[in-house]
């Protein structure tokens, strides 16, 4: 296997944002299945559990470091959100142009963060803490 | 079906046509998400208030509690769905191929048994 030759590997293409897009979308997905599963489970499971629990978990999350793990999550879901809506796109065969794909491979990144601030906005507002 | 080469050995016996269900089965699980993952983010920004009393109360209510349910087998069936391609793709060897999807089934259905059942315990009345 060593001295077979190799296809033109990952460090000789030249960075475009289609290809961001697509490890985005890979990294935001898997971030979300190992660690926002694991905060889904656990807050419903302190729920259920009772508001000792539920203390404990709120305690945690609402730190500084919880949030900061919170604010990533939902940076995560609405930046996948944004990157799976141009695969449905893809998948129907419409976007390849070369402007057009450039064009959305930039937009859904931004388009996700746009969302989080206007999700944490929302939430803040509804608390009125401001 | 002869025994001369191996395309003549395979030819004519037909697709199995099971080839593009697992591209397939993450899209819809997708367009699960996507709806339902709506209707959870609305419901946090409406909640406003995130303390136990307020939540139990919301989640023990049945369409709290069935879209949660469904959130959940949605999110934990896509997320075991996208796990498996990456392992697929960076582990090559095959035991440890085995090994990890295996381990990737037991924590995707124990994951979304215990948040189903929460859920379910907290509608039903049941709290531990």
């Amino acid at each position: 296997m060593q001295q077979r030759p190799l296809s033109p590997h990952l460090q000789v293409w030249r960075w475009g944002p289609h290809m961001l897009v697509s490890i985005l979308h890979r990294v935001t997905g898997d971030g979300m299945a190992l660690v926002g599963l694991a905060v889904l489970v656990w807050w419903l499971g302190a729920l259920a559990s009772g508001p000792e629990a539920y203390g404990t978990f709120q305690a945690i999350m609402g730190s500084p470091l919880g949030l900061f793990v919170l604010v990533g999550l939902s940076w995560a879901f609405f930046t996948h959100l944004m990157s799976g809506m141009r695969h449905f796109v893809l998948d129907i065969g419409a976007g390849y142009e070369l402007d057009v794909n450039r064009m959305w491979s930039i937009a859904a990144p931004v388009i996700g963060v746009v969302l989080t601030i206007a999700f944490w906005a929302a939430i803040l507002i509804r608390r009125g803490g401001m | 079906m002869g025994s001369g080469t191996s395309i003549g050995r395979v030819r004519g016996l037909g697709s199995a046509h099971h080839g593009a269900h697992h591209w397939l089965a993450a899209r819809f699980t997708a367009a699960g998400n996507v709806v339902l993952m709506a209707w959870l983010v609305v419901s946090f920004v409406m909640l406003g208030d995130f303390g136990y009393a307020n939540l139990v109360k919301w989640l023990a209510q049945p369409i709290p509690a069935t879209a949660m349910i469904l959130l959940v087998i949605s999110l934990f069936w896509h997320a075991r769905l996208g796990l498996q391609v990456v392992i697929e793709d960076y582990i090559h060897d095959a035991g440890s191929k085995f090994a990890l999807i295996a381990a990737l089934n037991l924590a995707t259905i124990g994951g979304g048994a215990f948040a189903i059942f929460s859920v379910a315990s907290l509608a039903l009345g049941g709290q531990a």
